[in-house]
């Protein structure tokens, strides 16, 4: 039980290169479950690897409990690693490989003997315990290397993309084992995934990354609903959300955005978002965010105007029905009910709520966010057909 | 199934069944072809064969057969009064190769072991630099650091000395064994070493404990490569060698090459054996290590 | 964020641990950069001295280069290498590629049979030199043998003729190393993907045209580096001139490696030798830049 806090962390490998890591600042609670999250090269092992000591920062502190380990080295940290390989000690048998950094600390060997006999138990590993690594399955591997782990009872538990090796049954098996052990433990733990779900199952925080920075840093809902950016939109969420671009018109103060649905049938099947009353937008490139859920079959008890659009590509995938529409040029991913069914090149009426969707910079990518007045202006939101 | 098919060598059921009427033609054709590449490679088997075959023949005959038989006659009396002189006459030097081989060998093989772990487990600024220069090393031709190292060997009152010869083997042999351990720590997942390095484990107990003990097979090429290499030398021998330190493979030369006396034949064949007998030995114990080395070795430069 | 940082300080044995991989390759370090690139510069340095039995360092330029250009004895043993390298790279590729096509044919005592192709690569030169040489033997040799079996009017006395003893020590250097290159190629073949052999037998290929023109030009790298060692081997090769021929007659067998060991420790002429050695050298970056050259770029593609 430990807390855990970046401050201003700065990693740069030589002078002539980009950083890899940049003014990384988080803080977490005792017991927390941070995620670090993020498309291959963005810095969440590199940084994973800063806490553990493996990798040397070039500015900033780590601290632990309050404490500045940024120069100590690996041992010291009393810190516990899962790596992505495992990395079991392939010449030692199971036993030896958890008792490993106990003897390292010099225990008694009668404590030793316990504390594995714990560990053992609670992985349900007991039967393993005399095998060499090379004759486990990858689960059984899985299970070791967190063994290995815990047997230290360390302050903070690093995890480096622990199920990214496991086939997808298992990995979902192993996810809420890692969580259950997690409620029962109360360890804090550093997770490093690029897997949004798990970012989402496992997380008490979520830091999202790219390219050495933090996009954002919250709880998974704070991520999923109010992403801070387009990247962060994008990265979490299955399917994706849709992002069309738009141009903004300015009328009678207020600010609309023009969807057409088919390229073939002009002002049949616009129409116009209210976007706020913004005035200075007029004209600006916008893009637009939805999720997949958030659009749906027109109701007509709902007080949203329909848009009607073309079939294009109909995926049911059991639980959901996943039908693709042009809109603006761009195909929009829409989740319905199962027992949807549309026939392609048939028409749908859809709808979605203009109070919920993201708007982000068509440039830089950055969340637009309307005032307050104008969310409260615009509690009905409306639909108008061009 | 004789049909003689590239993709049949690991799996025999992807070929479709042959026309029934073209089948057995093809058969008789194809076990024909068969034949004539099973009797090439016996014929080159006796080929590679035939001077191991003389050189025993020879080594176990009297002068007089020699001069009267030919390479492949069997000698009419069996004699090792061949092997007795050539044994008088390089025993002793046989004896000096392996005082030099072997501490140069494990000396090496050490060192080897050590710069490959550091090389591919701890690499630093320089590192990478350090191992291109060292490379280099495999492929030196000898010749252009004699001079320097027989005056370095003299300035340190080695010359001449069995230890200024295992210093010279442990020396020019550091490219090879370094590169064998590197390139297979190199593909040992570095988070081993993360992993130990979390459970406490410093530089050497991560070398002893964990990375020595997987090391068996690269261990075995280097010893084995470093053996071949270091006594079946020549160059270094008669350079940095004379007279009682020589190691075996001069004093055959010697043996061999010396014009006073008539030549005895069955001497030299015998000498040339007990020469070539410790590496052969270890060949056909070893093949599978000695192979590895001379490709890993080779290609891997 | 308000918690005051305690600042820990890395023990000395922490200090010690990271400077201990530096401290285990120094050694190792110093004697590359002296053994290695220091002699060489060194031996660079004693080929414009006119130093003979015992170094000088009475610089006279380029004149050591000079004698050798003049040498008649350089020559014939540069064109010597020429010859010998030339022809045991080809016939050692040929029949070694040979060998490994053969065997790749699902062959029954397969490792038994690769065995003996490379039994005498673990023979040293010497050995071997001794061997061919009592083989080779004008009088009581092959020549002797072949008479022996029937053939009356066979002659073979090529080892004390100038105009052939050169293919005897390439006869001898195949059959040491013409197993090697066997051992490459079929490691080289066994690393094919066999599902473009399965494409190519689809589209209807002979197993001789597969081979020629499928599998053999993709072992392009594998070619590159038997080259490469082989005209290494030839390059150095000095005990097998020694032992076989000691560069005779006269001086019709010599290589450079055995001209550099003559002219150096037995004629002192140091400064002669030291500028073969250089030479030498250069023969050998000669192959080697471009060979790690392309080494490298292939290693950026991938």
């Amino acid at each position: 039980m430990a807390t855990l806090e970046l401050r201003n962390v700065n990693k740069s490998y030589g002078s002539g290169l980009a950083d890899t890591l940049k003014n990384i600042e988080l803080a977490i609670d005792a017991g927390e479950f941070l995620i670090l999250v993020g498309p291959s090269g963005c810095g969440k092992s590199t940084l994973m690897n800063c806490i553990a000591g493996l990798e040397s920062i070039s500015g900033g502190a780590i601290l632990i409990d309050g404490a500045d380990i940024s120069g100590m080295s690996p041992k010291d940290r009393d810190i516990a690693m899962v790596f992505q390989s495992y990395a079991l000690y392939p010449t030692m048998t199971v036993k030896d490989n958890i008792a490993f950094g106990l003897k390292m600390r010099k225990l008694p060997p009668a404590e030793i003997e316990a504390e594995v006999a714990r560990v053992a138990k609670l992985l349900q590993i007991e039967h393993l315990l005399g095998r060499k690594p090379g004759q486990l399955s990858g689960g059984q591997q899985q299970r070791v290397a967190m063994g290995r782990a815990l047997a230290r009872r360390p302050k903070i538990y690093l995890f480096d993309e622990p199920l990214s090796n496991l086939d997808a049954k298992l990995r979902v098996e192993m996810r809420t084992e890692i969580k259950l052990m997690h409620q029962r433990l109360k360890t804090t733990t550093v997770y490093v995934t690029h897997d949004q779900i798990e970012a989402m199952t496992l997380g008490d925080k979520v830091a999202v990354m790219k390219d050495g920075i933090i996009q954002q840093f919250g709880t998974p809902q704070e991520i999923y609903n109010d992403p801070a950016n387009q990247f962060v939109a994008s990265f979490i969420g299955s399917p994706p959300m849709n992002f069309i671009p738009l141009r903004v018109q300015v009328r009678d103060g207020q600010c609309f955005g023009r969807l057409d649905s088919a390229a073939g049938a002009p002002g049949q099947a616009c129409c116009e978002l209210p976007l706020g009353a913004a005035a200075e937008l007029e004209g600006r490139e916008l893009i637009l965010g939805v999720r997949p859920e958030q659009i749906q079959l027109a109701a007509a008890a709902a007080a949203l105007p329909s848009l009607r659009a073309e079939v294009e590509v109909v995926e049911p995938t059991g639980p959901d029905t996943l039908v693709f529409v042009s809109l603006n040029q761009t195909k929009v991913c829409c989740r319905l009910a199962p027992d949807a069914t549309p026939q392609v090149g048939s028409s749908l009426d859809l709808q979605f709520d203009p109070a919920r969707v993201l708007l982000f910079d068509a440039s830089s990518g950055e969340r637009l966010r309307p005032g307050k007045r104008q969310a409260t202006d615009n509690k009905v939101a409306q639909f108008k057909l061009g | 199934m004789t049909s003689v098919s590239v993709a049949q060598r690991r799996s025999s059921d992807v070929l479709l069944p042959p026309g029934e009427g073209g089948a057995k033609r093809r058969m008789r054709a194809v076990s024909l072809s068969r034949l004539a590449i099973h009797a090439t490679l016996i014929l080159a088997c006796a080929v590679y064969l035939v001077p191991l075959l003389v050189m025993l023949l020879t080594s176990f005959k009297t002068p007089d057969d020699i001069r009267s038989g030919n390479l492949l006659s069997i000698p009419d009396v069996f004699t090792v009064i061949g092997w007795v002189k050539a044994w008088d006459g390089v025993g002793g030097y046989f004896w000096n190769s392996v005082k030099i081989t072997i501490p140069a060998v494990l000396i090496s093989t050490l060192l080897g072991a050590l710069n490959g772990y550091v090389l591919a487990m701890w690499r630093f600024r320089g590192s990478q630099l350090f191992f291109g220069l060292l490379l280099f090393g495999c492929f030196l031709p000898f010749q252009v650091i004699l001079l320097p190292a027989s005056f370095t060997l003299g300035q340190l009152g080695l010359a001449n000395t069995t230890e200024g010869l295992v210093l010279v083997h442990v020396v020019y042999g550091l490219a090879f064994t370094t590169l064998f351990f590197r390139n297979f720590y190199v593909s040992i997942p570095e988070a081993l070493v993360r992993a130990a390095r979390l459970d406490g484990a410093g530089f050497f107990t991560i070398f002893g404990r964990i990375l020595l003990p997987m090391s068996v097979p690269i261990i075995m090429v280097s010893l084995i490569w470093q053996f071949t290499q270091i006594w079946n030398d020549f160059l270094f021998g008669v350079v940095f060698a004379s007279g009682d330190t020589q190691p075996i493979t001069v004093a055959l030369n010697n043996l061999v090459n010396t014009s006073t006396g008539a030549k005895e034949y069955n001497v030299d064949m015998a000498a040339a054996m007990i020469a070539g007998l410790p590496t052969l030995l270890v060949y056909i114990l070893a093949g599978k290590y000695f192979l590895r080395g001379l490709t890993a070795g080779a290609v891997k430069g | 964020m308000s918690s005051t940082a305690v600042i820990t300080k890395a023990s000395p044995l922490d200090v010690l641990q990271r400077w201990l991989p530096k401290l285990v390759l120094a050694p190792s370090m110093v004697i590359v950069l002296v053994g290695f690139y220091g002699y060489i510069g060194w031996t660079f340095l004693l080929s414009f001295t006119n130093s003979r039995f015992m170094p000088s360092y009475n610089f006279v330029g380029l004149q050591q280069y000079a004698r050798l250009w003049d040498n008649d004895r350089w020559w014939v043993a540069s064109q010597n290498l020429l010859l010998f390298g030339g022809l045991f790279i080809a016939i050692s590729l040929v029949i070694g590629v040979f060998l490994a096509v053969l065997l790749d044919q699902r062959i029954r005592r397969e490792g038994f049979i690769r065995t003996i192709f490379l039994y005498p690569m673990a023979l040293s030169m010497i050995v071997t030199g001794t061997a061919w040489k009592w083989l080779l033997n004008p009088g009581l040799g092959l020549d002797k043998l072949l008479r022996d079996w029937g053939w009356e009017g066979f002659r073979f006395d090529w080892l004390v003729d100038p105009d052939r003893v050169v293919y005897c020590l390439v006869m001898a250097a195949v059959w040491q190393s013409s197993g090697f290159v066997m051992a490459l190629f079929l490691a080289g073949l066994r690393s094919v993907d066999q599902s473009i052999i399965r494409a190519a037998q689809v589209d209807g290929a002979s197993l001789p045209s597969i081979y020629l023109r499928i599998v053999l030009p993709s072992l392009g790298p594998v070619f590159f580096s038997a080259l490469m060692i082989l005209a290494h081997i030839a390059i150095k090769s000095f005990d097998l001139v020694a032992s076989m021929t000691a560069g005779g007659p006269g001086y019709a067998s010599d290589l450079p490696a055995m001209f550099m060991y003559a002219h150096t420790f037995t004629r002192g002429q140091m400064g002669l030798g030291a500028a073969s050695a250089m030479l030498m050298l250069g023969a050998v970056l000669a192959i080697l830049v471009p060979y790690l050259y392309s080494e490298l770029r292939g290693k950026r593609h991938d």
